[in-house]
């Protein structure tokens, strides 16, 4: 696990430390230590990408994601299914990340928000897909470090015909 | 016989020869031309498509007048726009002039009227022509004798159906009510599931391209015998996994209880029983389905029993359909209010649209449940999706595999089985199969003579 996720609650978070957390975490995914990534989610921590650009809301529209932990686990359990076919082979994945941006920093609300642009590319057999974003992070300080409470992932062409991606392996 | 040795080698000729056509579709099995051969796709745009009654668009997506939803019939771009009547009208998206598609965006307003973007051709909300600039270049002229002045190119026939909106583009055939006849019961079922009786396209769409031929997803619709195996990975997992993390006094998330069932035994599918109807319709879900075993949502069961009486209500609720297959590109499921649309691009390659409804007068749960289901299920960031792309994608490329041309219909064939009339069987058989290739056989070739007839005349 990363430095940044693992700092103390108690202190305070830095610029660095945030944007740290935001290459680490997509090294977590890239490198498919998947259990790890899992853990950097808070117990109530959601992974959210809108259907719509600027979707303001998750739970009357539908979205591409909107899971909480036990569905992201489901997706990991999964991969390890002898009968989950359309993983055999798995797909592969990379977050290609721009310098993250802190847009909040509240030591005090225990509140971070922190984006960046990316191109993530995956493929899978002789295929690729690649997709143009924007992750934003939601982080608070526990005391295992910091953690996910908002992972919000909006694809450029969300509202695209869209051919099976897994935006995770 | 085969169809190789009684009619020369497949892959041709298909054009002009409707018992060619007929021939690769048996009483319990069927050709691998229907997904593969692109003479067959292309006879499909010009004829079954046209020749059937085809699922356009719901007219809550069109509220006000001018306001317009353009989507294809078959590979045919249309406009489905309210009228300044009132009522909802469908035009070919194709100026009369030089033929530019007329409006770009799916959803929109025009206003009083069409104007093209290229030549300032302009057209009454029902596809009238209403003005050419410069008209006088235009006289003496044989424009006059031209299709052009009839303005936009229109349908033979357009009907709505409690909001859910169709189009024949060919004349003659069945009239709406009799290509649908009794299989209209699952929209009602669906309306009335709504305490005013009323739907609004509502949530989004979710669009996921599959590489697979149309059919293959509509006939997977009712085809009962594959969640317990395609599915294992996602829903058993998904069951497994509750049974681990959750504890047992606690009801399972709305997640768990719309994954797990897929997971249902063969016993589970097989009572649930399928109904076919003719001209290719069919459900799934007689006696019970995947989605009877739902958590009540507060509330709704009340403003159910206050806008019908309890009796009636309970009628209603009680039916709990599982898929409706609406022959040949739409599938709806009235227990959650969603639809799937299949929009075909080439023999192996098919856009599927998945669109939810707000049940007016009901609480935003049932709006939220039903958002969730499609999302879970049908997005292309699904895992169950993601399990049937795969088994259609395996289709499509084991199917260019030689030695055996055919596909096997046969699960529960009879002799006897209710042809051209409504039965009901066991859930897991094929029937709702057999059924859908019955009519594909009947509408693909029902203009052929007659096309065939006016050529020959014409010669």
């Amino acid at each position: 696990m990363s430095a940044a996720a693992e700092r103390p609650a108690q202190a305070a978070v830095s610029t660095g430390d945030l944007i740290d957390f935001v290459y680490d975490e997509t090294e977590l995914i890239d490198s498919r230590r998947l259990e790890d990534w899992l853990a950097l989610f808070a117990v109530d921590g959601i992974f959210w990408a809108p259907l719509t650009p600027g979707q303001p809301d998750p739970d009357l529209h539908t979205s591409l994601f909107h899971e909480d932990r036990l569905l992201l686990q489901l997706r990991i359990e999964r991969l390890h299914s002898a009968k989950a076919y359309a993983q055999q082979p798995l797909s592969r994945c990379h977050h290609v990340v721009q310098r993250p941006q802190v847009l909040e920093a509240d030591d005090a609300a225990n509140r971070y928000v922190v984006t960046a642009k990316m191109v993530y590319v995956e493929t899978r057999l002789d295929e690729q897909i690649v997709l143009a974003g924007r992750l934003t992070y939601t982080l608070r300080r526990e005391d295992a470090g910091l953690r996910i409470v908002l992972r919000r992932l909006d694809i450029l062409n969300c509202d695209a015909a869209l051919p099976s991606i897994q935006c995770f392996p | 016989m085969s169809v190789a040795s009684a009619h020369g080698a497949p892959g041709a000729g298909y054009a002009g020869n409707p018992d060619r056509i007929r021939a690769l579709v048996q009483g319990d099995r069927i050709h691998r031309d229907l997904y593969i051969d692109q003479e067959i796709f292309d006879l499909e745009m010009a004829h079954l498509f046209p020749n059937t009654w085809v699922y356009v668009g719901h007219d809550s997506q069109v509220p006000e007048t001018g306001d317009y939803y353009t989507t294809t019939i078959g590979r045919q771009p249309v406009i489905m726009v309210r009228g300044e009547d009132g009522a909802v009208h469908v035009v070919m998206n194709r100026c009369a002039h030089k033929g530019a598609r007329l409006v770009s965006q799916v959803h929109g307003s025009t206003g009083k009227m069409f104007r093209c973007p290229y030549h300032a051709w302009a057209y009454k909300l029902d596809g009238e022509l209403l003005g050419i600039p410069l008209k006088q270049g235009y006289e003496g002229t044989g424009l006059a004798a031209c299709d052009a002045v009839k303005g936009l190119a229109r349908p033979a026939g357009v009907e709505t159906y409690r909001g859910f909106v169709f189009c024949k583009l060919n004349p003659g055939g069945l009239s709406f009510r009799d290509y649908f006849g009794d299989s209209l019961s699952s929209f009602d079922n669906m309306v009335d599931r709504s305490p005013e009786g009323r739907l609004t396209v509502a949530g989004g769409v979710l669009r996921y391209m599959h590489d697979c031929n149309w059919k293959m997803f509509v006939e997977n619709l009712n085809d009962a015998m594959h969640p317990m195996v395609a599915h294992e990975s996602s829903a058993k997992v998904a069951k497994d996994l509750w049974a681990r993390v959750g504890s047992k006094d606690q009801k399972p998330p709305m997640a768990v209880e719309q994954l797990a069932p897929f997971a249902s035994s063969y016993r589970f599918f097989d009572e649930m029983g399928v109904r076919v109807w003719p001209n290719g319709h069919s459900h799934t879900g007689v006696s019970h389905s995947i989605h009877s075993g739902y958590s009540d949502i507060p509330g709704y069961q009340q403003a159910m029993e206050a806008a019908y009486g309890e009796a009636r209500a309970a009628a209603i609720l009680q039916e709990a359909r599982h898929n409706t297959v609406y022959y040949p590109t739409l599938t709806i499921k009235g227990a959650i209010q969603a639809i799937r649309v299949a929009r075909p691009i080439a023999p192996g390659r098919t856009l599927l649209e998945s669109w939810t409804f707000r049940l007016e007068g009901a609480p935003d749960e049932l709006l939220r449940r039903t958002v969730m289901y499609t999302r879970l299920i049908n997005a292309p960031t699904s895992v169950v999706g993601h399990d049937d792309l795969h088994c259609y994608r395996a289709i499509q490329e084991g199917l260019q595999a030689g030695g055996n041309e055919w596909i096997s219909l046969h699960r529960n064939h009879r002799p006897d089985e209710p042809v051209d009339r409504e039965g009901v069987e066991n859930g897991t058989s094929e029937i709702s199969m057999r059924n859908q290739y019955r009519a594909w056989a009947k509408f693909i070739t029902q203009d052929m003579e007659v096309a065939a007839d006016s050529q020959a005349a014409a010669e």
